[in-house]
């Protein structure tokens, strides 16, 4: 009972603001500025690699940011 | 000396198991001893076969797709009997003759029953979504399969931990917690094999050479760490005997009840949801050949979807002896849960934008769309059932039976049949399926068994509610319990018919499976590097 007495006041104060601040975050961070160039190349990443893992001919994403036009 | 030891362990495991077995105290205990014998033995001997054989170095450049396949096999397999037994039961149901007395407390309904529903979510749901993951997460992390032969222990440890839930069931060991029937052996060998899918599926997220994760392992990761979480809270129990099947729950009371629904309603949400949307995140563009409509939106469904999910629980024991707060707190947030999933819902059809004439031509799109659609119309019936007034009509009546179907059925069946319509003739190389017409007929024969099976639910489980409340001027119940059972006996033979023409649309399914891997031309290899320079 003691261990209630104290988590059921905390869970009602600090804990419901933190995940409601937590929550909100998460849509701020989605809808930052310049997200829009990560989304897309997340988006379509899925058309990559479908036969064989990437190797070093893939290289990392940032170096395909200009074919980008052309997946969509 | 790796191979030693795992014959030494597979080895005791064998004597410990038939020492078990000589002690055992109740049938279902025994043969599940004996099923653990046998799966121990046969991977003795398939061990011993290759001692000394030098080990074929994993070739780290390729996708690790043999536990895609099985699991692929698997699907259809368990896909097909878990309807057998939906259909067989609801049959029961509408023929109580069906309960055999030769068979009786073997195969009657109370016994089929969760075998039937373990059977589709567990067996039919769990393999797609085992394989499914297995195939998602190597492609969008550009990794072959962490673990090496540890996806392997998951597909087959889980087909084990099928096999003694079922045997389990007709044999009367159950826990008596709805989703949560097998009892504690099988429950600890469950949570063995999916540490292992965890740690597969973490190993391959890790060492990904992607620098984003995609979102559909995001959702596969939650379904994969909260369904281990539900797992280990329902399920704590002391076993009666180290010899036995039966154990005794720890809860008990109300605290029992909303630990047992905030276990079911999440095994739906996390299980059934948030899985089956990893698939949809990945199938359904693929499919399209279109990226998502708004990446930031499913990031957005990912996130609320989380957070509002697991609060839903308390809806499932509205009007009982759970405190009222919590009840009106399950009610809030099972309709706040109404807003992510309608945005899922239209990131997923709108994928389709200016490609809506793929679903005049192709068939699989039309099937991945239905089960969208499905989702949209569940996820709406869901919270509205969950309000309090709408929830005193219709708790314990076949309403809430007709939702649960056209949720399993038009969603996770369709996205699942979907799935593997996909899959298949990538996985065997294929040009493409057998035949298209056949998966117009599957996919018409499933989706009106749908209607059928929905509609008739709606309509017996609302004349129930209306029938049980009904009283007469004087105050007094007007009908029976029998009353009603007689007044359901046209909407049954219905359901029974709708669930028969989705069990034939899954039987053509497995068939034009079969033909596409024996009898479809070969995908030219020259295909292949060509998809590589293109990149």
């Amino acid at each position: 009972m003691e261990t209630y007495t104290w988590l059921r006041p905390f869970a009602d104060s600090w804990h419901l603001l933190f995940m409601f601040l937590f929550f909100i975050g998460v849509f701020i961070f989605i809808l930052r500025p310049g997200s829009n160039k990560v989304h897309k190349d997340s988006a379509n990443m899925i058309f990559r690699n479908d036969d064989k893992p990437g190797g070093g001919n893939t290289g990392p994403s940032k170096a395909r940011h200009e074919d980008q036009k052309e997946a969509r | 000396m790796w191979d030693y030891l795992k014959l030494a362990v597979l080895g005791l495991v064998i004597v410990v198991a038939a020492v078990a077995a000589s002690m055992a105290r109740d049938p279902a205990y025994l043969v599940h001893m004996l099923l653990i014998i046998g799966a121990a033995a046969i991977t003795f001997f398939w061990v011993i076969r290759r001692v000394g054989d030098p080990v074929p170095a994993a070739n780290p450049n390729e996708y690790m797709d043999g536990p895609v396949r099985a699991g692929v096999i698997a699907t259809a397999f368990w896909g097909v009997i878990g309807f057998t037994a939906g259909v067989f039961i609801a049959a029961q149901l509408t023929w109580p003759q069906l309960n055999f007395e030769w068979a009786q407390g073997y195969l009657s309904f109370g016994r089929l029953r969760p075998l039937h529903t373990s059977a589709v979510i567990f067996a039919f749901g769990g393999n797609a979504l085992i394989a499914t993951a297995f195939h998602v997460v190597q492609r969008t992390s550009a990794a072959r399969l962490w673990g090496g032969g540890l996806a392997w222990f998951v597909f087959w440890g889980y087909q084990l931990f099928i096999l003694m839930a079922a045997t389990g069931y007709v044999l009367g060991s159950t826990q008596g917690n709805e989703y949560a029937e097998p009892e504690w052996l099988a429950d600890l060998w469950l949570t063995i094999v999916w540490v292992a899918f965890l740690i597969v599926f973490m190993g391959t997220v890790i060492k990904r050479r992607e620098p984003h994760i995609y979102v559909a392992n995001w959702f596969y990761m939650a379904f994969i760490v909260t369904v281990a979480m539900l797992h280990l809270v329902n399920n704590v129990s002391i076993p009666v005997s180290a010899f036995g099947s039966k154990s005794v729950p720890v809860w008990s009371g109300v605290q029992s009840a909303m630990i047992q629904w905030w276990y079911g309603h999440n095994a739906v949400g996390f299980f059934l949801t948030a899985g089956f949307l990893g698939m949809m995140y990945y199938y359904i563009p693929k499919q399209a050949e279109r990226p998502v409509y708004s990446y930031k939106l499913s990031i957005m469904h990912f996130w609320a979807l989380i957070f509002l999910y697991i609060w839903a629980g308390p809806h499932h024991l509205h009007y009982t002896a759970l405190p009222d707060w919590a009840q009106t707190l399950g009610m809030t947030f099972s309709i706040m849960l109404w807003m992510p999933s309608w945005g899922g819902m239209i990131n997923g059809l709108m994928t389709l934008s200016g490609a809506w004439d793929k679903l005049r031509t192709d068939p699989i799109i039309r099937m991945m769309v239905v089960a969208v659609g499905f989702y949209g119309m569940a996820t709406f019936e869901g919270p509205m059932m969950s309000i309090k007034t709408v929830n005193a009509l219709s708790h314990y009546t076949d309403w809430t039976v007709g939702h649960v179907h056209s949720g399993a059925l038009g969603w996770n069946g369709m996205i699942t049949f979907g799935a593997l319509y996909y899959l298949v003739p990538k996985l065997w190389q294929r040009e493409g399926l057998y035949s298209l017409r056949l998966v117009s007929w599957h996919f018409w024969l499933a989706t009106i068994g749908i209607v059928l099976y929905a509609a008739s639910m709606w309509v017996t489980g609302i004349m129930e509610g209306l029938m049980w409340r009904e009283v007469d001027a004087q105050g007094f119940l007007v009908n029976s319990f029998a009353d009603t059972v007689a007044a359901k006996f046209p909407m049954y033979v219905v359901r029974t018919l709708g669930g028969g023409m989705f069990l034939l649309g899954a039987i053509i399914m497995c068939y034009k499976l079969w033909k596409t891997v024996t009898d479809s031309p070969a995908r030219e290899p020259a295909r292949a590097p060509a998809t590589v320079a293109a990149e």
